[in-house]
């Protein structure tokens, strides 16, 4: 509160007091005045106190003991100072539930007062008190007020039905609102229409499978009217609702599009981007070769390059949206580059994105004005985006083959500027560019030795040590290069040192005679004075390889290398794809899916394009590789995937150990790891998103795994893909799943605590429906009859989903088996237990209760395999806190037998390695409510009398875990 | 949807806070302060992610605006919200400053339950809003049943943005075509890129609900036109006109009647609002050519010579014209002489600041400059920041010309003639500048 008082003495305090005087009040005896003020007669110094109040709260002082006293001003004539009680109850009734209740009669009474604005405000604020007492109160005030007849007064209750659905679920659905709600997209009032639709998407996104937005071409042609109709927001709301629907063909899509392209007008960039991202997903289901798809496509672009006009925040989702556009449909801004060029002024977060774009739009007829923008970036100030702009000259070099030469000389050019960070990062791109060029710009490598001595950062100094081992045999001090960087060898970071241990192999296996000192001197360095394993395994790898066969190692180190290819960083389609889906969401900012940052079940749908239906012509469009859905992904770097994952598969451990099915691979992999795969991991780095490979093998420590492969398969990001990608094709063929492990039934209301009523069952899931597997005793002397079922709230809202099917008398002595389908759309409510389920069972008899615990395993579902890529990405993103260790004894399963087993369970496979005598198997679980639950499952293969398994499981919601880990040891016993 | 919405002074002090949703704790307010406004870097990123809750801010003057949510909200409306929410304070209040934001809380709060219900932004126009929230209080308690009936259901309506029976003795309007010239021009005189932003801003004072109808020389309208011969000079009108990029409109305009027909018809706000915005790229007037001259003699000298050329009509004049020429950091001393107006070294904005009153069209003047610099050992090259060019002229550089605004009201007597109006055209420079 310094601040305002400071104020007030700087202010000429002469003429008019005002609001401000408000923000003063610091003294100590604060609170105890505002109670007496609160409780003045005088209508003005009430008013007073409150704003005070209301000015104390905003700072985040606690006046919640004023509760009663500010209540008590409610009931007043003022709106000004009605409004302001409302807003103190909004803060503070969660905490006063039972004081808030003071405060129902005046909203109910408001609730019908004759002016709407009051009505209005009264159940706008009513929904917004989270009380359970008052929200029993609200339904018959919202019932009236969502069939007012002014269209204000609707509008705001359309809202509150969404508020409450927040509250509680199922009192919204009992009391019929939803369809209540439904029925006002019908209304005449497009503002009603809109506010309907927002609420009713809100609502529809928790339960995923509900049809509850039940759009059909009926209501789609009455959101588009509305569009026409209503505010800037409300067009907003309809669109992103309209983004959801699924045409039943081209022609209804085209429709669409026609009706949603005036949109692309509008002065609001939201609207714009809401319409281009329904005009993106619809133009999916459109023909080719129709006339209307291009004048489509040449439609989309100048509202994109309108929204750079708009304010920097603006700019900003707006490049980050257009970044995933170009990427999914590069023709609509192919010649619009030059808006893309960087201002002096932008802000840097603009500058940085519009340089992304403008490599993506790189080709060879803008090629020459791309570069010598690049070259004018490179002396700007920001160190960051001259970097990036040095950077993006090489990615030029490698994407247009022609401008190679021209970008290699630019390059040099910026080398001789002798700014430190610019000379190192060009050092950098060339080596790509070597990579991509071999032998072509060799030339160059005499003026990059001049730098040796600046460069400080590891990537540049590991690319410098590849250039030398690479064309050894062109440099003639070679050796005493490489020599002078092993000096400090231990000082080096691991990136620098894996390269120097590959590079002066490199050049013993070019000039023998000179270097076997150093060469022996590199390699007990590598593996006897280093304690990191990546190092070792690299040296003994090498060492082994020289000793036994010279030849063989110079056919292996020195063999040909693959090429790198242009885009490196491009995401993934299927990603691309869901991104495409949230065009203008957050998820477009942060180019991530909604799941990954949004908690609990809401958004954790994913979205897909569709593609026209049924029709082949996907095959021959242009953009093959980004439409289908269905395509395997093109690999981003084709080779370096496979080599990784062969890699991961080298056992190294005495011929004892096995390596199941990839043996025929092996002997290949070998050849190429060693000739390629080591330099490409190094190489390969500034081109993978995820940045280290091997470069952390503290990570790997720290999940408790085998660390020479773990940060490999976890840094490699999308590139290790293809290779884990094999491994799970391999390891997916050996058998059929076994189904799913179904415990025997136990005993879970003895007879004596139901009138001889007995109750035995257990749970089982069929098919992706989970039953609830139940027989019913008579222990009794009489006819049991009238059985019926509840469910109380729990963890993942199981509930019946049809009646408890008992249709004959159940007589004396007789024992009848049902199976109850279970629905896990009731409502929920945390358990102790967590898979705790308290059941209440009637007939004609009593009403009986008993609980029982479901395996938690009922509730895995069939879609729960999970991406490889998102996995890594998950697994990197959820904290280490969240982990949890646990170990399985006594297992006698090898994995592969493993995995068939919990797949049964729906326990699925993603990936499997085989590292140092040990199966490592990567697992994955989604949940009904979209939790998911990620696993590293360790297995011993080579020693049979090890029968240990390591789970380490991770999860957002750790309680889960020890659950899950349950689950697994059940079914692997099982 | 938002969470919630902040506002803070400088300093990270909370001035309003209003939560909408329950997954938005108190703390959240803090993590911002801490985590952006107390950051000790620049702002990276307009959204912030901290703790797996998003953060967008914008900042006007030293006030920062924060929206905050955990779910998957549509950026881009968040953005557009936070700007509207600035717009109608300062509708209401003027400037956007801590003290009228203090003076004001209680009708901030006023208004963020009004246009942000449960997170979803409600209508938000001022005009609207204005016929029942004041500053002076709550207007409505002692409002006729049709008062609140009309003030709902301007509200809610579809003409939401204008009220009923709005009179004036003088039908007037009043249309200013603002443009602003872009330019990035290479020191060899090539156009590395030029565009023009215009705006099309009215100010109407008309009675009743007017239909209006707004034409200019678009080019595909005139051509549309020309073929089906209903222009008497189609050569001339065809020359006159201009390729438009892309426009938007304010949301009194029929989108989709410009959609299928490309005529602009709305029934406008009372007072003043911004029609349309668009952009042109082809056949750009440039009002002026820089033409720079750098030569480093030694590494403690530099000679600059620059040379603007007007091009434009003789007959008219540009008006606030400033040339700014960046210095190098190790600057000592500036010598400047220039032919017309006054030049200035200004050593804490590292350049030389030129400016000349007025300067007619098809006229050239020149400024040089011996800079000394002091001898440093940093290696870094001065980054030679473009010269930047200010300057105003009385005409639309993209060649924009306003056809009619004609005016319908039936139901009151008055006729597209009797309606007065005024066009002005002014053109700006935007970001002028030549690298050199």
């Amino acid at each position: 509160m310094e601040w305002a008082s400071q104020l007030c003495e700087n202010r000429g305090l002469g003429s008019k007091m005002t609001d401000s005087k408000y923000f003063t009040t610091t003294k100590k005896g604060e609170i105890f005045e505002l109670k007496a003020e609160l409780n003045s007669d005088k209508k003005e110094k009430k008013k007073e106190a409150v704003k005070k109040v209301i000015a104390s709260m905003t700072v985040g002082k606690d006046v919640s003991a004023l509760f009663p006293d500010v209540v008590n001003c409610m009931q007043t004539d003022n709106l000004e100072l009605k409004k302001l009680v409302y807003l103190y109850l909004m803060n503070y009734a969660k905490s006063q539930p039972d004081m808030a209740i003071m405060a129902v009669n005046t909203f109910v009474k408001d609730c019908e007062d004759p002016n709407p604005l009051i009505r209005a405000l009264a159940v706008r604020t009513m929904g917004c008190i989270r009380v359970d007492k008052i929200t029993e109160y609200l339904c018959e005030p919202l019932r009236k007020c969502l069939k007012d007849e002014d269209p204000y007064v609707r509008k705001t209750a359309a809202v509150c039905v969404a508020k409450l659905h927040d509250i509680n679920a199922q009192l919204v659905e009992d009391q019929g609102f939803l369809d209540t709600l439904k029925d006002l997209i019908s209304d005449s009032n497009p503002m009603v229409v809109a506010n309907a639709v927002a609420a009713l998407s809100e609502i529809a996104e928790s339960h995923p499978n509900s049809n509850l937005l039940d759009l059909n071409p009926q209501t789609i042609n009455k959101l588009l009217t509305a569009l026409n109709e209503c505010t800037e927001w409300g067009q907003i709301f309809i669109l992103d609702c309209l983004a959801n629907y699924m045409p039943r063909d081209d022609r209804e899509s085209q429709s669409i599009c026609e009706r949603v392209t005036p949109r692309l007008s509008h002065a609001n960039s939201a609207v714009v981007l809401s319409a281009v991202k329904v005009l993106m997903k619809f133009m999916e289901m459109l023909p080719k070769d129709l006339d209307y798809y291009g004048t489509l496509l040449k439609k989309l672009a100048p509202p994109l390059v309108t929204l750079l006009s708009a304010e920097p925040e603006l700019q900003y989702v707006a490049l980050r949206n257009i970044n995933l556009i170009v990427q999914k449909r590069p023709e609509i801004l192919k010649h619009e580059m030059k808006v893309f060029f960087v201002k002096y002024n932008d802000p840097i977060y603009v500058k940085l994105e519009k340089l992304d774009i403008m490599i993506r739009l790189a080709s060879q007829a803008n090629i020459a004005q791309v570069l010598a923008e690049l070259k004018e970036y490179a002396t700007e100030v920001d160190v960051d985006f001259v970097r990036k702009a040095v950077r993006a000259i090489g990615r030029c070099a490698i994407k247009v083959e022609q401008s190679a030469e021209r970008c290699v000389s630019t390059l040099l050019d910026l080398i001789q500027t002798k700014v430190n960070y610019v000379v190192q990062e060009a050092i950098v791109v060339i080596k790509d560019i070597f990579r991509k060029y071999p032998n072509k710009y060799e030339s160059v490598i005499a003026t990059l030795c001049e730098n040796l001595d600046s460069l400080d950062e590891p990537e540049a100094r590991a690319a410098m040590i590849w250039i030398v081992g690479e064309y050894a045999e062109r440099i003639d001090n070679a050796d005493e290069l490489l020599e002078s960087f092993l000096e400090g060898f231990h000082d080096e970071s691991t990136q620098v040192q894996l390269q120097l241990l590959t590079a002066i192999v490199k050049l013993f296996l070019k000039k023998p005679t000179e270097t076997q000192e150093l060469v022996q001197q590199v390699l007990s360095l590598a593996t006897q004075d280093s304690d990191n394993p990546d190092l070792r395994d690299r040296g003994y790898i090498y060492w082994r390889l020289l000793s036994t066969d010279p030849v063989a190692a110079k056919e292996v180190v020195l063999a040909e290398k693959p090429l790198i290819s242009e885009e490196t960083d491009l995401i993934e389609p299927t990603l691309l794809e869901e991104l495409i889906c949230h065009i203008g969401t957050l998820a477009s900012v942060y180019h991530k899916p909604p799941s990954a940052f949004v908690e609990g079940s809401r958004g954790v749908q994913h979205k897909k394009l569709t593609a026209r239906a049924g029709s082949g012509e996907s095959a021959e469009s242009p953009d093959v590789g980004l439409s289908g859905p269905s395509e395997a992904p093109p690999a981003v770097i084709p080779s370096q995937g496979d080599l990784l994952g062969d890699l991961l598969n080298l056992d190294l451990a005495p011929p004892t150990a096995t390596v199941p099915s990839v043996q025929p691979s092996m002997q290949m992999g070998a050849m190429d790891l060693l000739g390629g795969g080591l330099d490409s991991l190094m190489g390969d780095e500034s081109d993978t998103l995820g940045g280290d490979i091997g470069g952390s093998p503290s990570m790997g420590g720290g999940l408790g795994v085998a660390p020479a492969a773990m940060p490999a398969a976890l840094g490699g990001a999308p590139a290790v893909g293809g290779g884990l990608g094999d491994l799970f094709d391999l390891s997916g063929g050996v058998g059929m799943p076994t189904g799913s492990y179904v415990a025997p039934k136990t005993v879970w209301l003895p007879a004596m605590k139901a009138k001889g009523l007995e109750i035995s069952g257990t749970f089982a899931r069929r098919g992706g429906i989970i039953q609830m597997d139940l027989s019913l005793t008579n222990k009794a002397m009489s006819v049991m009859t009238d059985f019926a079922i509840q469910f109380n709230r729990n963890s993942f809202g199981l509930a019946p989903a049809g009646p408890l099917q008992v249709l004959t008398p159940l007589s004396p002595n007789q024992t009848i088996d049902v199976s109850l389908p279970l629905s896990t759309s009731g409502p929920v409510m945390k358990m102790e237990p967590l898979n705790n389920l308290q059941v209440a069972v009637k007939n004609n008899i009593d009403v009986f209760y008993f609980s029982c615990q479901y395996p938690i395993s009922m509730i895995f579902v069939e879609d729960g395999k999970m991406e490889r890529q998102v996995f890594l990405a998950t697994w990197k993103d959820i904290p280490n806190d969240n982990e949890a260790l646990f170990q399985i004894k006594d297992i006698h399963l090898n994995s592969d037998a493993a995995s068939n087993k919990l797949q049964g369970s729906n326990i699925f496979t993603i990936a499997k390695r085989t590292v140092e005598g040990q199966d490592m198997l990567y697992l994955s679980v989604k949940l009904t409510n979209g939790i998911w639950v990620l696993a590293e499952m360790r297995i011993q293969t080579g020693n049979p009398n090890y029968t240990e398994m390591e789970l380490s499981i991770k999860c957002r919601a750790p309680e889960v875990s020890p659950f899950v880990f349950q689950c697994y040891e059940l079914v692997l016993k099982n | 949807m938002i969470g919630g919405l902040f506002i803070y002074n400088h300093k990270g002090e909370v001035l309003i806070s209003r939560v909408y949703r329950d997954d938005i704790g108190r703390n959240a307010v803090d993590a911002f302060r801490v985590n952006v406004i107390h950051a000790r870097q620049q702002v990276r990123s307009p959204v912030t992610n901290i703790a797996r809750t998003s953060f967008f801010h914008v900042k006007r003057s030293n006030i920062w605006l924060a929206a905050v949510t955990k779910q998957n909200v549509n950026a881009a409306m968040v953005f557009e919200f936070l700007y509207k929410m600035c717009d109608v304070m300062a509708a209401y209040f003027g400037k956007i400053s801590e003290e009228n934001i203090k003076n004001n809380f209680v009708l901030i709060y006023e208004l963020l339950d009004e246009i942000l219900d449960f997170g979803y932004p409600q209508n938000s126009e001022t005009g609207a809003l204005k016929t029942f929230i004041t500053q002076q209080g709550i207007k409505g308690q002692h409002q006729t049943k049709e008062e609140q009936s009309q003030i709902t259901s301007q509200v809610t309506g579809q003409i939401g943005w204008r009220r009923e029976g709005i009179k004036y003795r003088r039908n007037e309007l009043f249309l200013d075509v603002l443009e602003s010239v872009n330019l990035l021009m290479s020191p060899q005189g090539q156009v590395l890129s030029a565009h023009v932003s215009g705006r099309v801003v009215m100010k109407s004072y008309l009675s009743g609900m007017p239909e209006c109808k707004f034409g200019m020389n678009d080019k595909i309208v005139i051509d549309k036109q020309g073929k089906g011969g209903t222009t008497d000079d189609p050569g001339k009108s065809g020359k006159q006109s201009i390729a438009i990029d892309d426009c938007t409109f304010h949301q009194c305009v029929r989108l989709s009647k410009f959609d299928s027909e490309r005529s602009i018809s709305f029934i406008p706000p009372d007072g003043e609002y911004e029609l349309m915005r668009y952009r042109t790229t082809k056949d750009i007037i440039l009002p002026f050519r820089v033409i720079p001259l750098v030569r480093e003699v030694g590494r403690t000298k530099l000679e600059v010579k620059v040379v603007i050329k007007s091009n434009f009509k003789p007959s008219l004049l540009a008006q606030k014209i400033e040339v700014r020429i960046p210095t190098p950091l190790n600057t000592s001393g500036v010598q400047v002489i220039c032919m017309k107006g006054k030049a200035k070294y200004k050593a804490s904005e590292n350049a030389i600041v030129w400016k000349i009153k007025r300067m007619a069209g098809m006229k050239e003047s020149q400024i040089s400059a011996e800079i000394e610099l002091l001898p440093t050992n940093d290696k870094k090259k001065w980054a030679r920041p473009p010269i930047s060019m200010n300057f105003e002229v009385p005409f639309a550089p993209s060649g924009l010309k306003v056809r009619y605004l004609k005016v319908f009201e039936s139901k009151l007597n008055y006729s597209d003639h009797d309606v007065i109006k005024w066009v002005r055209y002014i053109g700006r420079s935007g970001i002028y500048e030549t690298r050199c």
